[in-house]
């Protein structure tokens, strides 16, 4: 089913499922920021040893945090638009004071001395951090199985992946840990967890939401974004942490996306974009889904276009060349001379390399020597020269795209969620995971997934909606039209 | 004088022997300069811009390289690169960021954010005081690294030493690399654009330009060929920390060329360390040891596209530079702009001192020659008013004091910071001898020696010396020595 309800009851308390509803409610005196967050403890408590979406719970800071919450509602100070609400963070975004980890052994003991830009506006929306949630280190991978911690579960299917490489803020909104989360995408590590678990997830313009304290893996492409259950709480969510950040050079000089007034708008006119050269390998009860949403769609008053997108196979050969390029660069301050882990050896030379072999796992090495390679003197031109010339046929393919369609639908992920080790000593086809959301970090526009229904094992399907820079009210649109139209044909709540 | 040990490719050569070229060669050497620049602070942080603090006390999470930390270009250092460029004749242009991938423990990042392929300022030139142009290939902006102090080894060489300390202070200062094209034939033309470009520096308020503290740091690339012959080998010498020095090693280094060429050797391309205490040129690297810096564009910085209003705003702020106030002075004084007098009170920057004189009546000629033999310790606003100087000046060039007592004046004038001219003559006692006066002297004087007068007449002009100061002995030093030997010539003929 769809919209399996989470809410459940506290003391006689009822703790609403979504963001939204317990801010109104902790905003409102009807209930207490405190209660609303043991609520989740208690949930944490329950399912977490068999989920695993945590590198870490940090139960005493989320109580200071949630008593501040009560306390300003008490005193007549308004906490914010998401007061109370419990959030989980993915654990590659800097938390000051709480160790930051990016499920490396790496990083071993360091606590970051700073919050980043999105951690600081969450908190001051009064938000409570719940806990730093595993993902594939560094970011690198899709189904959070290369996480030095372990992997994390899927709530849907304990017996499969949750997907990655933000699996553990997937989760933990999947699991009812937290009504929401933040994780980050840089070739679809918020949108195909978020499908393969069942939620919504929202990857957005370039630029919009800061990159300031997001531990970079590609800077090019990283960008940060929320999960929820529904659509209007990652409306919520991106409200509250987009907007200019004079600390990251790149973030859009804008102020914050307005996006919660745009979902009942509908799709009246709108020109949805069916990829017709898109690059196939989708499973079947995949690509039903898509169908069915393309129908949804339609009957909501949408009109269906054919587009190319002719670049669009090439989008994953030239993401592996272009974002290992730019993590060799990212990662090689993990030398073990200012921070986290050091192996000592007789010479500098040799104590980075003991400290590096020691500290980063298999997939982040892979990654480094290959985006090493991409670079050096002799072999730039033939691939990272080249994997940029691909790039920017892929703007140019979706540039044209757009003047036909408002946004594209394509599927999320070609498959359903993978058993726990299907794929791990595969990384192409691993990688594979990962062609239909590549493209849009390659261009730097939003896109997000929405789930429609389930597939194969009864497993839950996302449906990608992209559009261009900054669309994303119209892919908001789109997204609460196909979510109304998930509920209205599962009977309604 | 020349010992050759081959095996190690070292020539010794003895150096400061004023013949560096041997017949037949020409020297081609280019430099490359690299000036902190003196903004408030850093290049891509708010930390303090300082030298000489406790270590790592200007330091922050950009500057440390600590995850999630991203840079933001610094407006002031923008500024200044622009004077600079603008200063050196160059076109001010659209530019990007790079970086440049290497490891080295004062290196936080494990790259250096770098102009590479767009540099700010390209093509410019800097005119030697003689007139010859040097051309200026770039002028580009990048960030400094940290400071490695190595412990326990002999003289803070890393050499056995047993561990090192670095302090972060100087990481991130904002540097201009300036590029110098290959156009300098002469150690001498060598140390004259070294000294002309520092007190353009100074000047424009872009750098205090102190070679002993680091602000400034000069790398020289040398190389030999016989006129005609293509371009030669050319090393990189490295470590020169004083204009004098720099001559040296220029030097050394193109005897050490020579000798190799000449005994059939072929230079190897390499950098080289200059060491001061042995005067000699040593092998540091080698050109296949060289890194491959893995140049690629800085995904965290966005293009720097300075517009042309603001352009003109730097360029109209520009100060009148070095050479135009030597030109100014010349035309003044009637001297050769490139003349020493000139040189010495504009690098003192007394030259709109000089000028006040001149305006305040006093021959401009010699306020120049007074101000530079009696104001060496008094700076750019000497305490004698113009006024008073000039005062002096009018009673020397009108005769009422000879050039003995407009010294012993001048001297009363500086120790005094002011004071009446006329009053110290008379208060001295100095009144000039009118002619016949003196006449009568010298005739006495004759008549008294007349041995060394027949020498003189027999035409020993050493013998004058001896009748000149009898003759200032017996005027009590109030004649004048011109009028003196006038009328000894006079007399003879």
């Amino acid at each position: 089913m769809f919209h399996q309800s989470l809410d459940w009851t506290v003391e006689m308390t009822t703790i609403p499922s979504t963001a939204a509803a317990i801010a109104d409610a902790v905003r409102s005196g009807v209930l207490k920021a405190t209660d609303v967050l043991e609520a989740h403890v208690a949930r944490i408590a329950e399912r977490e040893g068999e989920i695993h979406a945590f590198n870490l719970v940090t139960t005493d800071e989320a109580r200071a945090a949630a008593e501040r919450i009560d306390a300003d509602v008490a005193a007549g100070r308004d906490p914010g638009v998401l007061a109370g609400v419990p959030i989980a963070i993915k654990d590659n975004m800097c938390t000051r004071g709480i160790a930051t980890t990016c499920s490396s052994k790496i990083l071993e003991g360091w606590r970051p001395p700073y919050d980043a830009t999105v951690v600081q506006r969450l908190a001051a929306a009064g938000a409570v951090t719940i806990g730093k949630t595993n993902l594939d280190e560094f970011a690198m991978g899709s189904s959070t199985e290369n996480s030095a911690f372990g992997v994390t579960y899927n709530p849907r299917d304990i017996t499969r992946v949750s997907g990655g490489s933000s699996g553990g803020s997937a989760a933990a909104v999947a699991a009812g840990f937290s009504p929401i989360s933040i994780g980050s995408d840089t070739g679809g590590s918020i949108r195909q967890p978020a499908a393969l678990c069942g939620v919504v997830g929202v990857k957005p313009t370039y630029g919009t939401v800061s990159r300031y304290g997001l531990v970079a893996f590609a800077s090019s492409l990283d960008q940060v974004g929320p999960f929820s259950t529904d659509v209007r709480d990652s409306a919520l969510v991106l409200e509250a942490i987009s907007g200019h950040d004079p600390m990251d050079s790149t973030s859009i000089p804008q102020g914050p996306l307005s996006l919660q007034g745009v979902l009942s708008q509908g799709v009246e006119g709108l020109r949805v974009g069916r990829i017709t050269d898109m690059p196939g390998g989708a499973d079947p009860d995949v690509t039903e889904r898509l169908e069915a949403a393309c129908d949804a769609l339609q009957a909501a008053g949408a009109i269906m276009v054919d587009v190319q997108m002719p670049s669009m196979k090439y989008g994953l050969t030239a993401y592996y060349l272009i974002a290992p390029a730019e993590a060799s660069s990212n990662l090689a301050r993990y030398d073990g001379v200012r921070y986290g882990k050091r192996v000592n050896a007789p010479d500098t030379n040799a104590m980075y390399s003991a400290t590096r072999s020691a500290g980063f796992g298999d997939e982040v090495k892979r990654r480094i020597m290959l985006g090493t390679y991409a670079l050096s003197a002799g072999y730039y031109d033939a691939y990272y020269g080249k994997a940029l010339k691909v790039r920017r046929l892929i703007s140019e393919d979706f540039d044209r795209a757009y003047t036909r369609a408002d946004v594209l639908l394509t599927p999320t992920s070609p498959i359903v969620a993978f058993p726990v080790g299907a794929k791990s000593d595969d990384p192409l086809a691993m990688y594979l995971c990962d062609v239909y959301t590549i493209p849009t970090n390659l261009a730097g526009h939003p896109a997000m997934s929405v789930p429609f229904g389930t597939g194969a094992f009864g497993l839950p399907v996302g449906v990608q909606i992209m559009a261009p820079t900054l669309g994303e009210q119209t892919m908001f649109r789109v997204a609460a039209s196909l979510e109304r139209s998930m509920i209205a044909s599962s009977g309604g709540r | 004088m020349t010992q050759f040990d081959m095996s190690k490719n070292e020539i010794k050569v003895a150096a400061n022997d004023g013949s560096y070229l041997l017949d037949g060669y020409e020297l081609v050497c280019g430099l490359e300069v690299h000036v902190e620049l003196a903004t408030a602070t850093k290049l891509f942080s708010a930390s303090a811009n300082r030298f000489g603090d406790e270590p790592n006390t200007h330091i922050d999470p950009v500057t440390l390289g600590l995850p999630g930390a991203l840079p933001v270009l610094n407006h002031q250092a923008v500024e200044l690169a622009m004077r600079i460029g603008l200063a050196l004749n160059c076109t001010v242009q659209a530019s990007t960021f790079h970086r440049k991938n290497y490891f080295y423990p004062d290196m936080p990042k494990a790259y250096q954010i770098s102009q590479y392929d767009q540099p700010i300022n390209v093509n410019g030139w800097l005119e030697l005081p003689g007139g010859k142009s040097i051309g200026i290939e770039r002028a580009h902006l990048e960030e400094d690294t940290g400071k490695s102090t190595h412990i326990g080894g002999a003289g803070g060489r890393i050499h056995g030493s047993t561990h090192s300390l670095i302090d972060f202070n100087r990481a991130g200062v904002p540097l201009v690399e300036i590029v110098g094209r290959p156009d300098i034939a002469t150690p001498d033309e060598a140390r004259q654009y070294v000294t002309e470009l520092r007190q353009i520096l100074v000047a424009i308020g872009a750098s205090d330009a102190k070679m002993e503290e680091g602000s400034m740091r000069c790398d020289a690339n040398v190389s030999v060929r016989k006129p005609g012959a293509p371009l030669g080998i050319r090393c990189e010498i490295k470590n020169v920390n004083s204009v004098r020095s720099l001559g040296r090693a220029i030097e050394y280094e193109a005897r050490r060329q020579i000798v190799l060429l000449e005994a059939g050797e072929k230079i190897r391309q390499e950098t080289r360390h200059w060491d001061e205490t042995d005067g000699r040129t040593h092998t540091l690297r080698s050109k296949e040891d060289a890194d491959d810096y893995r140049y690629f564009l800085e995904p965290d910085l966005v293009p720097l596209d300075p517009d042309q209003a603001w352009i003109a705003a730097v360029r109209a702020a520009l100060p009148m530079l070095p050479r135009e106030r030597r030109n100014r002075l010349a035309q003044a004084t009637g001297v050769p702009s490139d003349a020493e007098s000139i040189m010495v009170i504009v690098e003192r920057g007394q030259d709109d001192y000089v000028l006040a004189v001149g305006q305040a009546g006093g021959d401009v000629g010699r306020a120049l020659v007074h101000v530079k033999e009696a104001f060496a310790e008094q700076g750019s606003n000497p305490a004698v008013p113009a006024g008073d100087l000039a005062g002096m000046i009018i009673l020397e060039t009108g005769g009422a004091l000879t050039s003995t007592q407009a010294k012993t004046v001048l001297g009363e004038l500086v120790a005094h910071g002011g004071g009446d001219a006329t009053a110290i003559a008379a208060a001295k006692g100095f009144e000039a001898l009118d002619n016949s006066a003196l006449e009568a002297i010298v005739d006495q004087v004759i008549a008294a020696q007349s041995e060394s007068w027949a020498k003189y007449c027999g035409g020993e002009e050493k013998a004058m010396g001896a009748l000149v100061g009898a003759i200032m002995k017996a005027s009590q030093g109030k004649a004048d020595g011109k009028a003196v030997t006038a009328l000894l010539q006079a007399k003879r003929s």
